[in-house]
């Protein structure tokens, strides 16, 4: 195989496995600050216990979200050279404001929520663990700026053969970078809280520690209605970006082959590239027109109005993002049954549901991935849209076998972190938060 | 060369030193822990990295981006060039992460015995790699046009640059002893100041034997040197820094030893600055190849925006570092893990 190829699916598998946990670890850090408030307001050993016993989750994940982060550092200039030599004018930025403005602050006082439970104050546990959120989301904005400029670049110009930055403000918030930032953190959100809800069903289904499974079910539950019906506004929103500014990843998108006057939405389908047709088309008249232009009439143009060596790989793109909408037309559902049940009152006996809940917490992190995907497959055969061709990124100095034998690395390690994660954390869940059911207190390990 | 490139090209160092001094000691208490006598003295010296060690690495990730964004042909040439050694970093540096946080999850001896492998070889994996990095650095690499590097893995495995590796694991594992010399009461401290004195030996003989080394067969190096007589006071400050540190141990006087061995590391890469400076990467078979910071740098605009950021980014840093290290003094009595 070629050297380009086996670099994409090295970056693919690396980004692919990081990309299950920093979702996971924001999502979650928020709901952390809401326990962290409680137990700030209350000093009780419930809240202590409560929060001690998710930060246990979290920093479990959050390890392996660190220990694969370091590898997405390094790649651009390991794999990619060239790419970063063409962008590194304005692609490192991000990257090193990243580190400087939002890694030191949660890694910093990651610490603190680990270690100083019997060296500072409620008070400033909960401040600590507000650092750990603040820093984690941040984070992820300069992650989103960098990546969005590579969908929608923007404040720059070529000189010499190179991208190079002319306007920080322009190419900070280019027209992607807020629709994606808001969907991304929206999709943690629903992330963490699916993992909690899931979690503390499991504990209500067992009829272990129902106090805090409750308060921790009430919370996620919460903090997931809202993630999950404010992603029906900002994945539209994100959409409408991609129908202004990516025509080509649209249409692949949407299966839209013909350029046609006033668009309809793709319930199902299977797109041919090679027959330029979309099979078994399921279609909702003018949905897209109406929901993006706000009318029956615009012109969307198809990819037949493109060369076709700019086409994306159209099935990947459009399977992905379908998959990704029909999940979340899942967790709306699944988020609106559990008000019902919630105002009812009846949500912590509801059986089915809660063993519905258990079956929820992976589908996020599906979601997530096919969202990335969609992104991601969809700029191709760009790395930067329409500035530079992937082919034309990688590191010529790298050989074909040198990249394929650190695949096999990598997959075998991936392999062994993710067994590992899954084992440790069954274990911390079946040992449950460290509270005495009758008294409510703290107790010993 | 402008102002602002010369800014960047130390403040890339000024990061690298910072990674090396605060991820230096934690790197090489993760040597250490492995000849801990008792199951407790190892729980004590991780405790003592425990709310650090995370943040230190930054330093590095950091680092590696700032390169990025100041200097985009250098970061692109070192880090493709060095294919295999990265990887390999990687790997250790991935398991160093999951290893001081998985060991916890579990009590049984063979589980933590097997982290505590797997942290010892994550920890003195890079301790050694960094130097043999900059040891090629040091030494210059073949580049090509496009300034690909144009050697092979085992081309890295230098004589020199084996040397070099072998002076940073001594300087790195010397300062992760005064670190746990520093932070732990009793028996095990007292262990661990005779680990940092036999470090030290070590570093010292290597430092001396970099130095002839230099001297014999990479005179290169000393270009700037006889152009600038003043800039033999850094080799000087370097040997004082490493003696008062060995003077500082005689008397138990720990937080200084520390203090010096921390003010040698920085002065060994203001060694290695001042002897390449303005190169960032030389070329061995061709010196107008030389990746420089006059040459390679970001435009003069991103460099500018950069500096704003790291103005405001970089006292932030500190203050909290600082706060952390003041709000952890002392040795930690509750139990390490009990998280």
């Amino acid at each position: 195989m070629d050297a380009v190829i086996l670099a994409r699916i090295q970056f693919a598998i690396t980004v692919g496995f990081h990309f299950l946990f920093p979702p996971l670890t924001i999502g979650m850090s928020w709901i952390l600050v809401w326990m962290a408030t409680k137990y700030k307001n209350t000093e009780s050993d419930f809240w202590r216990e409560t929060l001690r016993f998710w930060v246990r989750l979290f920093t479990l994940s959050f390890a392996i979200g660190v220990a694969t982060g370091i590898t997405m550092e390094f790649q651009f200039g390991t794999n990619w050279a060239d790419y970063s030599r063409y962008v590194g004018d304005i692609f490192g930025a991000p990257l090193a404001a990243e580190g400087l403005l939002s890694f030191f602050l949660e890694s910093t006082f990651l610490g603190v929520l680990l270690f100083g439970w019997n060296r500072v104050s409620p008070k400033t546990i909960w401040f600590s663990t507000l650092m750990v959120a603040i820093g984690s989301s941040l984070s992820a904005f300069w992650i989103i700026v960098a990546n969005s400029w590579m969908q929608t670049p923007a404040g720059y110009e070529i000189v010499e053969g190179r991208a190079v930055l002319v306007d920080f403000w322009a190419a900070l918030f280019n027209p992607s970078t807020l629709p994606r930032y808001i969907h991304t953190i929206n999709a943690a959100l629903t992330t963490g809280a699916f993992f909690v809800l899931g979690i503390s069903a499991w504990f209500l289904l067992k009829k272990k520690q129902v106090a805090f499974a409750k308060e921790s079910l009430k919370m996620s539950l919460i903090i997931g209605t809202v993630a999950v019906c404010g992603q029906a506004l900002d994945g539209h929103a994100s959409a409408v970006q991609v129908v202004h500014t990516q025509p080509e990843k649209l249409a692949a998108m949407e299966g839209m082959f013909e350029t046609q006057q006033g668009a309809g939405l793709l319930v199902f389908g299977w797109p041919d590239q090679d027959a330029e047709k979309t099979h078994f088309r399921m279609e909702v008249p003018y949905a897209l027109s109406l929901l993006t232009n706000g009318d029956t009439t615009s012109e969307y143009k198809g990819l037949k109005a493109f060369p076709k060596e700019e086409w994306p790989p159209v099935l990947a793109t459009f399977a992905s993002f379908h998959t990704m909408v029909g999940l979340w037309s899942i967790f709306f559902a699944f988020v609106l049954v559990g008000v019902v049940l919630y105002k009812r009152k009846t949500i912590y006996e509801n059986r089915l549901y809660l063993k519905t809940a258990l079956v929820m917490i992976p589908l996020p992190f599906l979601a997530n991935e096919f969202g990335w995907m969609v992104a991601e497959i969809g700029r191709q055969p760009w790395i930067v849209y329409k500035m530079l061709k992937t082919k034309e990124a990688i590191s010529l100095t790298v050989s074909a076998e040198e990249i394929l034998f650190s695949i096999i690395l990598f997959t075998l390690i991936y392999a062994l972190l993710f067994a590992l994660w899954i084992f440790l954390l069954r274990k911390e869940i079946v040992e449950g938060p460290r509270l005495d059911e009758e008294t409510g207190k703290a107790v010993a390990r | 060369m402008t102002t602002l490139q010369i800014v960047w090209y130390i403040l890339v160092a000024v990061l690298l030193i910072g990674y090396s001094i605060l991820d230096g000691f934690d790197l090489g208490v993760g040597f250490w822990q492995l000849f801990a006598k008792k199951e407790e003295d190892r729980r004590r010296f991780m405790a003592s990295i425990g709310p650090f060690w995370d943040g230190n690495e930054v330093w590095l990730l950091t680092g590696g981006g700032a390169l990025f964004a100041a200097f985009p042909p250098v970061y692109a040439s070192v880090f493709s060039g060095f294919y295999l050694a990265l990887m390999l970093l990687l790997f250790a540096l991935i398991f160093r992460a999951v290893s001081l946080e998985f060991r916890n999850h579990l009590q049984t001896p063979r589980w933590r015995k097997t982290w505590d492998v797997a942290f010892a070889v994550g920890s003195s994996l890079p301790a050694l790699l960094f130097g043999v990095a900059l040891g090629n650095i040091m030494r210059g690499i073949p580049l090509n046009e496009n300034g690909d590097y144009t050697g092979t893995f085992f081309g890295l495995l230098n004589p020199f640059a084996l040397v070099i590796g072998l002076t940073g694991f001594a300087m790195l594992i010397t300062h992760g002893a005064l670190w746990l010399a520093m932070r732990i009461k009793g028996e095990a401290g007292k262990k661990a100041l005779s680990w940092a004195k036999a470090g030290w030996v070590a570093y010292l003989v290597l430092f001396i034997v970099s130095g002839v080394f230099t001297f014999a067969a990479q005179g290169q190096l000393l270009e700037n040197y006889n152009a600038f007589p003043v800039l033999w006071v850094i080799p000087v400050l370097a040997l004082a820094a490493i003696v008062l540190a060995r003077v500082f141990m005689q008397k138990e006087a720990v937080l200084k030893a520390f203090l010096a061995s921390a003010a040698g590391i920085a002065m060994q890469f203001a060694i290695v600055a001042a002897g390449i400076f303005p190169k960032f990467v030389p070329a061995l078979n061709d010196p107008t190849l030389s990746l420089t910071a006059g040459n390679s740098s970001s435009s003069e605009y991103t460099l500018g925006a950069m500096l704003i950021i790291t103005l405001i980014g970089l006292p932030l840093v500190l203050v909290y570092t600082v706060w952390v290290y003041r709000t952890f003094t002392g040795e930690e009595v509750a139990g390490y893990g009990d998280h």
